[in-house]
């Protein structure tokens, strides 16, 4: 750690591991519910605890690359943060809002958009929230000595992934303009933005974990987030393919989402690339696997298990069913949990100065929850696959169906089992690291 | 061999021209195709309060309608054409907890306005024009 207020980014690592452990959580009890169990229905209803998961998973990333930020663009524009405390207070207030979502979810204060179900006078805070996060992000940068591609691109994501906030909190009357206009936000995030946030971490952490020269790996990262926009911005069209708008999109967003794997699939080449041609061997190896994992299995989770339902002819049977669930966790997991998970791994000993680089829990938490949510993808997918072709193709009623398909739940859960004693191994090396020290600067 | 300002040139060029056939396209889908397809002519105030009574409860929580939300319970797109108003009714005005195939539903006990209102609002999903979504079950015997 080369400057004092890039401890900031421990506390926004810290708030992240904690809504993860909550996230999974509310993900147990949703699992138990699909499998017959839901004795906390009075309590906590599915559409609460849905919501509850899905957004702790986007505040916990958030939360997470905002951690990343602060502490790469410091480094990167060779600067101290311009003002500390307010990222405490960021910080602070990040959590105060998202805590409120999440309990105002319990008693029926909501807004059922699909992820964006943060009711509206709560919306207005995140966006101030946001704005400080900027603003002091933005400072840095041109305040700093340098501003470097990856820290430009990162920045980018940023900047972007705030303004496309913003047409999700129009509304509409009419369902089809809404759900048109919630896929701006969602899409354009997911399958966007969020990838030049994931590329600018990528980036950051291939220039200090293999070696290699800044120039060529940022000339790559150009490539890739070109390919990213290139086939994700007209891939939006795979969400408007059912929802009440022209067939022209059935074509557009067929075409262009079956290329958003070629991102994923640069992100991975490059990556492996970049490690072999890496001479500096950095002790940090759990970093390095994580580093690698994220370009791999987002290409695996996002690029293939979505290419997989991405073509109009079989999304007609797909869409809208656990087939989507199966895509949607493999893809977060590997393309944003395990870019947070990898850039923790790498700034915690620069942070704290404990230079556990390769122990057994830390190897063993890659591999258990890697693959504990590879088996949660597969018993999701078999569960989606059953139910497309029992419920859209033969045409039995849905609940009977679930009936069916129960027992893939049990899978699921056994796996979930797997993916949290991984996850938990994770948190426990967390902790044992103990908090950021200013003995940890170095020049 | 590719040089960076290359690399640079092909994101930003590629993102500006993608972008522009995109807004072009949405354009395009939201002024023509929407007001035909999802019959704009039949959006009424008691609709609009229907999809008030639709996301205040967070019904996406659960259900799906033009195949979006979750996948807990069944797809609502044509349930008015499946079930029937008068039976959504009944559910929907029911405070004793509903759970069919052993499937807990929140009991919302609706008033009749409050019913009649997510009744039209569905029934207006239903006369979507979504391009052949749901699909009908083709090995049905």
């Amino acid at each position: 750690m080369k400057y004092k207020s890039q401890q900031v980014a421990y506390w926004f690592f810290a708030l992240s591991m904690l809504l993860l452990a909550l996230q999974i959580i509310y993900g147990f009890i949703m699992g138990f519910a699909h499998m017959g169990y839901d004795g906390l229905h009075e309590v906590i209803p599915f559409n609460t605890a849905r919501a509850v998961h899905t957004n702790l998973l986007v505040v916990w990333i958030l939360s997470g690359f905002m951690g990343a930020a602060y502490y790469i663009i410091p480094e990167e524009a060779e600067n101290e943060l311009v003002n500390v405390k307010l990222a405490y207070i960021q910080l602070i207030t990040l959590a105060l809002v998202g805590v409120a979502a999440i309990i105002g979810y319990h008693f029926n204060y909501w807004e059922g958009r699909k992820f964006l179900e943060i009711p509206r006078p709560l919306d207005y805070l995140v966006v101030i929230n946001v704005l400080t996060f900027l603003g002091l992000i933005l400072a840095t940068l041109f305040k700093g000595k340098k501003r470097t591609t990856t820290s430009l691109v990162l920045t980018m994501g940023l900047v972007f992934a705030a303004l496309l906030y913003l047409p999700g909190m129009i509304w509409f009357d009419n369902q089809t303009m809404d759900s048109f206009f919630r896929w701006w936000v969602v899409h354009l995030w997911v399958e966007g933005v969020w990838e030049l946030i994931m590329g600018g971490i990528l980036a950051f952490l291939l220039i200090k974990i293999t070696g290699v020269d800044r120039e060529v790996i940022e000339k790559w990262l150009y490539v890739i987030v070109g390919l990213t926009f290139i086939s994700g911005i007209l891939g939006t069209g795979h969400h408007y393919y059912y929802i009440g708008v022209d067939k022209t999109w059935l074509i557009v967003g067929g075409i262009f989402s079956a290329m958003e794997p070629l991102a994923f699939l640069g992100m991975a080449l490059f990556a492996v690339a970049m490690y072999r041609k890496g001479e500096k061997k950095h002790p940090n190896k759990t970093a390095l696997n994580w580093t690698l994992g994220t370009a791999i299995v987002s290409f695996v989770g996002a690029g293939l298990l979505g290419l997989a339902h991405t073509l109009p002819q079989v999304n007609l049977y797909t869409h809208g069913t656990l087939v989507t669930a199966m895509h949607g966790h493999l893809a977060f997991w590997g393309a944003y949990g395990m870019i947070v998970f990898a850039i923790i791994a790498y700034t915690m000993p620069n942070m704290t100065g404990r230079k556990l680089y390769n122990t057994n829990t830390g190897l063993l938490a890659f591999w258990l929850s890697n693959i504990g949510m590879l088996g949660m993808t597969v018993a999701f997918g078999v569960a989606g696959v059953a139910q497309v072709y029992l419920e859209r193709k033969v045409g039995i009623e849905f609940g009977l169906v679930q009936k069916e398909i129960q027992v893939h739940f049990f899978i699921l859960i056994c796996c979930a089992t797997l993916f949290t004693t991984g996850i938990t191994l994770y948190m426990y090396e967390f902790i044992k690291y103990g908090r950021p020290t200013n003995e940890a600067l170095v020049d | 061999m590719l040089s960076k300002s290359q690399a640079r040139t092909f994101f930003l060029g590629g993102t500006v021209i993608t972008f522009a056939i995109f807004l072009g396209l949405s354009w395009n889908s939201l002024s023509n195709a929407v007001p035909k397809q999802t019959h704009e002519e039949n959006l009424t105030s008691q609709v609009v309060r229907g999809k008030h009574l639709w996301e205040s409860n967070n019904c996406m929580g659960c259900h799906t309608i033009f195949g979006e939300g979750a996948y807990y319970a069944p797809e609502l797109t044509k349930v008015i054409d499946r079930r029937g108003a008068p039976f959504v009714k009944a559910v929907l005005t029911s405070k004793a907890p509903w759970a069919p195939n052993g499937r807990k539903m929140v009991a919302y006990g609706f008033s009749d306005n409050d019913a009649e209102d997510l009744i039209a609002f569905f029934t207006w999903i239903g006369g979507v024009d979504l391009n052949g979504f749901p699909p009908k079950p083709d090995l049905k015997q």
